[in-house]
């Protein structure tokens, strides 16, 4: 076996340890470690993605000598590799855009502490990512949940602990329904691993046995996870959680969290069920029509709102819609708009919240529209890439949102039944997008007389402008040349089957 | 489905405990009382699998009278899943307190409506 195919192994371990150690290190030294531990886990995916895409094939890596049925496993594809590295990214930008708010958000005996979740996040989120176990996977999203509600809590102020509670709520009741899901199925087929419960369900397809019970265990796994990752109506904890929480965890919340679950569920829906199985479901109807909600009622909730960061938390309930309208779809081409999305939402909703803490601060802390007017010209870096991330979630040609907008339509004509949904909700949710997007635009460009708010140059915050700057690259090139990623994806699907 | 419901009763058993759990955690207002509904709810699926797991007149899988034969002995991995499961609710349920013990000693309440009234009233 090549030396390559221990990286995921090394990249959960690395990420792992490196929280134990943080708890012992000064703030500053912790803060060296995360960093480092990102860009090698980051480096160790590129190398594995360059790798699987010469080989062209997937390998399974046994967690201690143990074959099939019995040992844990994990294993690597080409849409793993690249969702490991694109996570490592954004959450690399995310820590660098965040960090210099992080000595008024968190107490400074604390910072250590802020790593150690960071660190815990990131392995969790490698470990769904990878794993081949659905008990694994359900112990790493437990730890995925702590870690996420720990960084929402570390700024302690009323709200935050509020919101925590109800993230936490929401969670555990999601994934007490995963759980329960979980246990039903390896109850029906006898196994843990992903691969041996395909084939076990294909059987038990075949012989027209324990047909209830299957949907029943499938439905509760799906809705678990989709309460976890926010769809349409579950989604009361988000506004708050990603509203008040610090910037950087705002921005890996949004970006990734929700992101590791919804590609759970696409593990275990290629992995575990099976594609065509999943689809003959009336499953897929549900989270069609939820789907659909979610992008509506998620852009008129932030249409409502008057607080810069609750608006862009609302708009990641219609752009989770967007992920599930895919899924609804049930078609190949619905999957890969989809899983274009998680890529292009993450790059985009990391930029916005990044952003908007650049203009805030310009306003005097302030996250009302009437303070932040005129803001683009205080801090000019910020402007610009505010308005490169709501031309990209507008849909704006150049930018990733235009990419998965058009393949989501493209996927939408291709299926009979849903086509007219989708497209007329796809057209209403692109121009709800534009009226709260292009309204913040226009009010962070307006100038109205004196402001009692004085700018900031681009020597004061240089760490800061160049992590924008690479937001707005990422954007870019997402949406430049999508083809290859797409072709990744599509490449990265196959080998899922 | 009736004879089936009558010898799988411990599975129904679960499956109604599971119920009352999740609609405790979800609608109750008291956070205590939520988390008492957690710890059902969790309860509830270990039994779901202790009972799948268990097949009657075997024992655990420890060999002491030197049989070694499989037949005797029950699968050990449904009691290997509730392990882990008790570790994973008690780390949440004890989050979870941490985190009703910073609120009471903020807001002076356990429920969580007037918290979030107070904190509408905060305006912040």
């Amino acid at each position: 076996m090549n030396f390559i195919c221990n990286f995921p192994f090394f990249s959960i371990l690395l990420s792992l340890f490196s929280g134990t150690v943080c708890s012992v290190l000064p703030a500053k030294a912790a803060k060296a470690v995360n960093r480092v531990v990102i860009i090698a886990v980051g480096l160790m995916s590129a190398v594995l993605l360059l790798y699987l895409l010469s080989t062209g094939e997937s390998f399974i890596y046994w967690m201690g000598h143990f074959p099939a049925p019995w040992g844990n496993e994990i294993r690597a594809g080409v849409l793993e590799a690249g969702m490991a590295l694109f996570f490592c990214i954004i959450m690399y930008l995310s820590m660098a855009g965040g960090a210099h708010k992080l000595p008024g958000e968190v107490v400074e005996s604390k910072h250590n502490l802020y790593y150690i979740l960071v660190n815990l996040l990131l392995s969790s989120l490698l470990a769904l990512v990878y794993t081949n176990d659905m008990f694994t996977a359900y112990v790493f999203v437990e730890i995925n949940t702590i870690s996420a509600c720990g960084l929402i809590m570390i700024r302690q102020v009323g709200r935050t602990i509020e919101a925590a509670v109800r993230y936490m709520i929401m969670s555990l009741l999601g994934s007490g329904l995963l759980l329960f899901g979980l246990c039903i199925m390896y109850d029906l087929t006898g196994h843990l691993l992903m691969s041996n419960i395909k084939e076990s369900v294909a059987q038990l397809i075949a012989a027209g046995e324990y047909q209830i019970p299957l949907i029943v265990s499938v439905a509760l796994m799906c809705i678990g996870l989709c309460i976890k990752s926010a769809l349409f109506p579950f989604h009361a904890w988000l506004p708050d959680a990603y509203g008040y929480s610090t910037v950087s965890s705002a921005a890996i919340l949004s970006s990734l969290v929700s992101k590791g679950y919804i590609f759970l569920l696409i593990k275990i829906i290629y992995r575990v069920i099976g594609f065509d199985i999943f689809n003959s479901t009336r499953i897929i109807d549900v989270l069609f029509v939820f789907g659909l909600m979610g992008m509506i009622f998620g852009s008129l909730s932030a249409i409502k709102e008057n607080d810069i960061r609750r608006m862009i938390a609302f708009s990641s309930v219609a752009q989770i819609g967007y992920i599930y309208m895919g899924f609804g779809m049930g078609t190949q081409a619905g999957m890969v708009a989809s899983v274009f999305h998680i890529l292009s939402h993450a790059a985009t909703k990391s930029l916005l919240f990044i952003a908007a803490i650049g203009l805030t601060d310009v306003s005097g802390g302030s996250r009302k529209f009437i303070d932040l007017t005129g803001a683009a010209y205080r801090n000019k870096w910020a402007g610009v890439a505010f308005t490169a991330g709501s031309l990209s979630m507008v849909g704006i040609p150049l930018f990733s949102g235009f990419i998965s907008k058009l393949l989501f339509a493209q996927a939408a004509v291709q299926v009979e039944g849903k086509m007219l949904a989708s497209l007329i909700v796809l057209g209403i949710s692109t121009v709800l997008n534009a009226i709260y997007f292009m309204k913040t635009v226009i009010r962070i460009y307006t100038t109205a007389g004196e402001s009692p708010y004085s700018g900031v140059t681009f020597r004061d915050m240089k760490a800061y402008a160049v992590t924008l700057l690479f937001f707005i690259l990422l954007n870019v090139a997402l949406g430049v040349s999508s083809q290859p990623v797409v072709n990744m994806i599509e490449q990265g699907l196959a080998m899922f089957a | 489905m009736g004879p089936n419901l009558f010898t799988n009763y411990g599975e129904a058993v679960s499956a109604v405990l599971f119920c009352i759990g999740f609609t405790n955690l979800l609608l109750q207002t008291n956070l205590i009382k939520k988390i008492i509904g957690l710890n059902i709810m969790d309860s509830a699926i270990y039994l779901f699998l202790a009972e799948k797991g268990y097949i009657a007149g075997r024992v655990a899988p420890i060999v002491v009278n030197g049989v070694t034969s499989t037949e005797a002995y029950i699968n050990p991995i449904p009691s290997g899943l509730v392990l882990t499961g008790i570790v994973v609710s008690v780390s949440v349920t004890a989050l979870m307190l941490s985190l009703t013990i910073r609120l009471y000693t903020r807001y002076h309440t356990l429920n969580l409506d007037e918290i979030s009234m107070q904190l509408k009233k905060e305006g912040k």
